[in-house]
């Protein structure tokens, strides 16, 4: 029998729902649990501990209510989301006193299925970086190996669920920062269609990349989460309006892999790859193909052009979403200055981190007159041809199957002195975002040389999350399961 | 090369940052790095491609013109490093 915090969160709501546990229990189990686990792996940047006390008992005095799905779970969030009275810093200086006066509707939503936040969890700032080490307040550890990076930018998210903190987490994904963290952290993470869940609420970094996902240590859990999220949202007009599957129900339609086509872009699977992920996610594949599936080689011949366009849109958009922090209305204000335009150089110099402010000045470079079109429009031009490319091999593929990332997780201090070297971690996972299809990170096992976890990207077409889950479903019971890190 | 620290230092201005100037050396130097990657790009011919600046088609929703107040003045103002009470306070700017 696993000790309670191990638990799915399929099986926590189950044991919620029969009364077999309150919400109290479970609540104080996992908020004992972040007490023991914090010193080593530093995941939060905040614990609203007295708040979900309260809101367990209260769950508990009306008793488990099955029309709200996650009703007593207790969950970590992000902290670009926003959250009512509670602190939402995006791991900025520029940020630290900010209590947002509404909920993101991620999180609202989350609320009224009847789960329970717990905390918010620690990121690169602004969501810049693949690390977690990126952070203004402090780096985050992987749950695995302490010597070791979660992954990033939602590092405090995986490493939060990695090591039983929570039943699950919201995390966001520009170019990667769910899955690459899923992928080092062994856990499941989803980066769903561009337009699948509102971003109202978070922080912008590139918002035309910018998603929500759940994060969560089984792929039932992750259907269960984006469940909640998933749907158009009046107060943001870029979330599509289009009817919700039922992803739980659509799970368990699907026992084998027959009839399904997955394609192999040689592009993810030829070169670069440690010998210990091409061997997890190369047996996968065979697993897959035992399944039943069909795998045919399909090519992303631009794939070797989507850092660059990514880099490029990522960082125009970050550099104006990132204008609004000028010390007016909420954030860090320089006192001393004495005229408007001093406040805001002052403020916005001592509040943003060094890459933060690298990507700002390369945002405004690209965006500047005379760059604009070598650059922004160039990147935006090649963006399009990066979807038909996806496009193309969709047409000839159920869901395309390669590794999240090169490597397992490295070592802590190993990526940070050169720029250039940490945008190319995101190798595989930024095109998604860039043509605004699905990705989910699935644990494959562990290495073989460093014992850490391996993740399979499965990428498929616009809103198809439900056969991401399916086939991600399929997989979980037949390839070596990560396990639970040993803390 | 790309991008000269003068070049560094005059989008720092714009973008509202104040560099020591070891840091635009400092900038320059990764950024020319950076750039030259991105100059990659041009190996592509795009002539004939619409540019792609966001993944889903309906940008502009139109809605109804209705005023709907979620915040008091009080919430609004919550957040910031000064007020009077009713409006945002800066430092002079004539």
């Amino acid at each position: 029998m696993p000790d309670l915090t191990q638990l799915t969160l399929t099986q926590v709501r189950q044991q919620l729902a029969d009364k077999s546990r309150s919400a109290a229990e479970v609540t104080e189990a996992a908020l004992s649990r972040i007490q023991a686990t914090e010193p080593k792996i530093k995941a939060l940047l905040s614990v609203q501990a007295e708040e979900a006390r309260a809101k367990a008992k209260a769950l508990d005095a009306q008793g488990p209510d099955a029309a709200r799905p996650l009703w007593g779970v207790p969950l970590i969030v992000k902290d670009v989301l926003a959250t009512k009275d509670a602190p939402t810093t995006c791991g900025s200086k520029i940020l630290e006193n900010f209590r947002p006066v509404y909920d993101a509707t991620a999180v609202a939503r989350l609320k009224d299925a009847g789960a329970i936040i717990l905390a918010k969890a620690n990121m690169d700032e602004f969501a810049m970086g693949s690390t977690t080490e990126n952070s203004a307040y402090f780096a985050t550890r992987n749950p695995w190996d302490a010597s070791r990076v979660p992954g990033g930018s939602s590092g405090g998210s995986g490493a939060a669920v990695a090591a039983c903190q929570c039943y699950g987490a919201l995390g966001t994904d520009t170019g990667g920062s769910i899955r690459l963290p899923a992928s080092f952290c062994g856990i499941v993470g989803i980066k769903p269609s561009y337009g699948r869940v509102s971003r109202f609420g978070m922080v912008a970094y590139g918002s035309s990349l910018d998603q929500i996902g759940p994060m969560t240590r089984s792929v039932e859990d992750a259907a269960r989460i984006l469940q909640v999220i998933a749907g158009h949202d009046e107060r943001d007009s870029t979330s599509v309006d289009a009817p919700v599957p039922d992803y739980v129900a659509a799970l368990s339609e699907r026992g084998d892999l027959k009839g399904l086509t997955i394609g192999l872009p040689a592009e993810y699977w030829d070169k670069g790859l440690s010998p210990e992920v091409a061997e997890a996610c190369g047996a996968a594949v065979k697993q897959a193909e035992a399944l039943g599936a069909k795998t045919v080689p399909v090519s992303l011949k631009l794939s070797e052009y989507a850092i660059a366009t990514y880099y490029i849109i990522a960082v125009a958009e970050a550099s104006s979403n990132l204008a609004r922090f000028d010390g007016v209305r909420y954030g860090l204000r320089d006192k001393s200055a004495e005229s408007l335009i001093e406040m805001y150089v002052k403020s916005r110099t001592q509040g943003f981190g060094e890459e933060v402010q690298r990507r700002i000045i390369l945002g405004t470079y690209v965006l500047s007159s005379g760059y604009y079109d070598a650059y922004y429009r160039k990147a935006a031009q090649v963006r399009r041809l990066i979807r038909q490319d996806f496009e193309a091999a969709l047409t000839r593929c159920d869901v395309i199957l390669g590794p999240v990332c090169p490597t397992t997780a490295f070592k802590v201090g190993e990526m940070t002195s050169d720029p250039l070297q940490m945008y190319l971690m995101d190798i595989f996972t930024i095109s998604t975002n860039l043509a605004g299809l699905p990705g989910m990170s699935l644990p494959v096992g562990l290495g073989c040389e460093t014992g850490m976890p391996v993740g399979l990207q499965l990428t498929g077409r616009a809103f198809d999350e439900a056969r991401l889950l399916q086939v991600a479903g399929v997989l979980e019971k037949n390839v070596p399961a990560a396990g639970i890190a040993a803390l | 090369m790309n991008i000269s620290p003068e070049e560094v230092a005059k989008v720092a201005r714009l973008a509202r940052l104040d560099l020591t100037p070891e840091k635009i050396k400092q900038y320059a130097g990764q950024l020319d790095g950076i750039l030259g990657y991105m100059d990659k790009l041009a190996e592509l011919d795009t002539s004939a491609v619409e540019p792609m600046y966001t993944p889903v088609d309906q940008v502009s929703v139109m809605r109804d013109d209705v005023v709907r107040k979620d915040y008091t003045r009080e919430e609004i103002l919550k957040n910031a490093p000064e007020t009077d009470g009713a409006f945002f306070i800066v430092p002079r700017i004539v």
